[in-house]
């Protein structure tokens, strides 16, 4: 049984739409409009609401994301940090910009408001972990890790 | 009872007895934190060795703390490199003078302004471990409540005269009055969409004391007789799910959550988690409940208001996180003691997030009432060496500044709204020098204008008109004509916007233009920059210093530098675009920067 058919049998009702879309979202990197139609047919939710909520949030892509995701944090600490250099750093040594993904699919480079690690700003999310106090040359040997 | 549940003993005989713990809670780990415990549970050390919240300090991180002999001694900085040392000292039970850094966090600057009792168990306790919670005074709090009617217990509530933590200050007791009386299917919902830039208190919370925030919810379904509640959380927040979810779990697996509590008829409470999917305004209470019902967190206006219709259309009490946790805090240390701390109006303490131009940064708890220079400069120990504070930030983008001059101003409610900045979740960010406050509120600006969710004109588009007029005058292009169009669209914007991310929106630019005015005149007047940030008014110029070693015009992306080696070097102003990089490249102070 392929994947969507697990997430689509875990929930039942329209209020967990955005549940079953992180889900969508955590497994396929993006949500389809293949997989939108099935969410369609499956909580009886037309499909412009369904493309509404994906559009509406942040965190629901519509094109596929590269292995990790790269969330430069540009919150207001990280920001009076300087943070502004680090992501054009970032864009360089990817050779990408806000929101494209790497030509080999590695990473995907995003900016976010605030990821919470104000105090250790400026700060990014790779995937899930987060690093802090970051310089050009740890974001450097940062990136080798992966 | 809850001594029959849980080994409160068992706990406290834990947290005395030897000991080494890790603060891994979200700064710790972006420390360096988790190879740091991996190596000292490696090490044998015949003791237990628990993974920790976080104490705060988050300038100190990793932080270790070892308890021997019934002696206390906190290390701060611990790295995977430096963490061998500890282990061999901790081996043959000495202090590590290198990495020590106090017995008491008490002892410490950080920490003597401090009032910590929300936050008394984080960075302490084990945050999952229910004995050591219930050690620290734990699950007295609901005990007590339980002891009483419903009725009294909302009246304590309105006698501690708690107010939100979320930013607004309504009197909590009030709130759940209104909704009390309320019939039928209720909702409650703890808010943890801790979407202001600058802030990170709920999530420390989260991640370092859930219990307390689960037993906060407890009294609140208790007094008000709502028996199913969600707690909404930022996506961006991956370990606060995690750990509130395993507390949730835990309080289930002790009947702690579920039906008949604590043997008592009809108190009957679940608890979901709900991840947000990155939204700012669903901060927002009325596009909080959109979004916690699956669709687009658009805000709605109020009234009605969520106490008359919320989720599913049924009365719904929404608190924040902090405001939980003071619940809590309040009935485990009893309203008289509460109400002892604060100010008149504002009781109790704050958390507040100390971030920026400050030497000490992390997460204080201080009295309300405490000043605003207490906190940055006792507490956070003033700017960073060289530079000088300017100004804070407090309330995120719906906040604003408060110049150094007017430090002496107290933290409370009122205070800090009369100043034109609000309390807001809580965020403090230190400015200094080097910050152009044009430039601080068009950022915010920036921030509004791309979370605005477009519902209504007045903040979808003059948001975006706004932000645009202030990169404008960044930009060295503004006239006096566009500081009175921001003034008057600004106004606007706040008087005719739908919710309050639209009507807050523009504070950041009135607080600042209100202390800073100067600031604004320069930048369209003289086309200067005081601060030196804004690019477009820059001039770089090379000095006698230069020796010719041409590393500026490698580094120069423009071109724009010129001379033979050896030589003095020069830059030709018609092809400089001002991007600092002959500034920061420069070994011998060669390069002049003005604005």
């Amino acid at each position: 049984m392929a994947k969507i058919d697990d997430i689509l049998a875990k929930y039942d009702s329209a209020h967990e739409l955005i549940d079953m879309l992180e889900d969508i979202q955590a497994e396929y990197g993006y949500i389809s409009e293949e997989n939108m139609r099935k969410v369609e047919q499956d909580l009886k939710i037309p499909l412009v609401d369904i493309y509404g909520v994906v559009t509406f949030y942040s965190a629901f892509k519509l094109k596929p994301s590269g292995k990790h995701t790269i969330k430069v944090c540009t919150g207001t600490a990280c920001h009076v940090k300087k943070s502004d250099s680090l992501k054009e750093h970032l864009m360089k040594a990817l050779s990408v910009k806000e929101g494209e993904t790497t030509s080999d699919g590695k990473f995907t480079l995003e900016l976010v408001n605030c990821i919470g690690a104000c105090a250790k700003s400026p700060a990014m999310m790779i995937d899930e972990k987060v690093y802090g106090e970051l310089t050009a040359k740890k974001i450097d040997s940062i990136l080798k890790e992966y | 009872m809850i001594k029959d549940l849980i080994d409160r003993e068992g706990g406290a005989k834990a947290l005395e007895s030897d000991r080494v713990t890790v603060g891994i809670a979200t700064c710790g780990i972006a420390a360096g934190a988790m190879p740091v415990l991996e190596k000292i549970k490696k090490a044998n050390l015949g003791m237990p060795v628990e993974g920790v919240g976080c104490a705060g300090m988050c300038y100190n991180e990793p932080i270790v703390t070892v308890m021997q002999d019934g002696v206390k001694s906190v290390y701060k900085k611990v790295t995977e490199d430096n963490v061998g040392e500890l282990i061999d000292c901790i081996k043959s039970k000495k202090v590590c003078k290198k990495l020590f850094a106090c017995s008491e966090l008490t002892d410490l600057d950080y920490y003597k302004k401090q009032k910590r009792i929300v936050m008394k168990n984080c960075g302490l306790i084990d945050p999952l471990n229910l004995s050591q919670y219930c050690a620290m005074g734990g699950f007295s709090g609901i005990e007590l409540a339980v002891s009483k009617k419903p009725a009294e217990v909302v009246k304590m509530v309105l006698d501690a005269r708690l107010r939100g933590r979320g930013g607004a200050g309504f009197p909590t007791g009030l709130k759940w009055d209104i909704f009390s009386k309320k019939s039928g299917k209720k909702y409650l919902v703890c808010n943890g969409d801790e979407g202001d830039p600058g802030a990170f208190m709920n999530r420390t919370l989260m991640e370092s004391d859930p219990f307390r925030i689960l037993e906060g919810m407890m009294i609140a379904a208790y007094a008000t007789g709502a028996d199913e509640a969600f707690v909404y959380t930022r996506a961006e927040y991956p370990l606060a799910i995690e750990t509130m979810s395993a507390a949730i779990k835990i309080l289930q697996e002790k009947g702690l959550l579920g039906e008949n509590i604590l043997g008592k008829n009809g108190f009957n409470l679940s608890i979901k988690i709900k991840k947000g999917a990155g939204a700012f305004v669903c901060g927002e209470e009325t596009a909080l409940m959109n979004s916690i019902m699956g669709e687009r967190g658009y805000p709605l206006p109020r009234p009605p208001y969520p106490a008359e219709r919320g989720l599913w259309g049924k009365p719904t009490n929404i608190n924040n996180v902090g405001t939980f946790g003071h619940v809590a805090t309040v009935f485990q240390m009893g309203v008289e003691e509460y109400q002892k701390i604060g100010t008149e109006k504002s009781r109790g303490t704050k958390i507040i997030c100390l971030v920026g131009k400050v030497e000490r940064s992390g997460v204080v708890e201080v009295p309300m009432g405490i000043t605003i220079g207490e906190i940055v400069e006792e507490i956070g120990g003033g700017a960073p060496k060289g530079t000088e504070v300017k100004a804070v930030q407090s309330g995120g983008p719906a906040g604003g500044c408060i110049p150094k001059d007017m430090f002496d101003l107290k933290l409370d409610f009122e205070t800090l709204n009369d100043a034109g900045a609000i309390m807001g979740s809580g965020g403090l960010i230190v400015l200094d020098d080097e910050d152009c406050m044009v430039g601080v509120a068009k950022y915010f600006m920036n921030f509004t204008q791309e979370e605005s969710c477009g519902k209504c004109t007045p903040c979808r588009e003059g948001n975006t008109r706004l932000y645009e007029l202030l990169d404008k005058i960044t930009r060295g292009a503004g006239t006096e004509q566009d500081l009175k169009t921001i003034k008057k669209l600004s106004e606007f914007v706040k008087s005719c916007s739908l919710c309050g991310l639209g009507q807050n929106a523009p504070n950041p630019i009135l607080s600042t233009m209100r202390y800073f005015w100067g600031e604004y005149l320069e930048h369209v007047r003289d086309k200067h920059c005081r601060a030196g940030a804004c690019a477009s008014m820059l001039a770089y110029k090379i000095n006698e210093n230069c020796v010719g070693c041409g590393s500026c015009a490698r580094v120069c992306p423009a071109g724009a530098i010129s001379g033979s080696p050896k030589q003095k070097h020069f830059i030709d102003d018609e092809k400089c675009i001002k991007c600092g990089k002959c500034f920061e490249t420069c070994n011998f102070n060669a390069v002049e920067k003005s604005g």
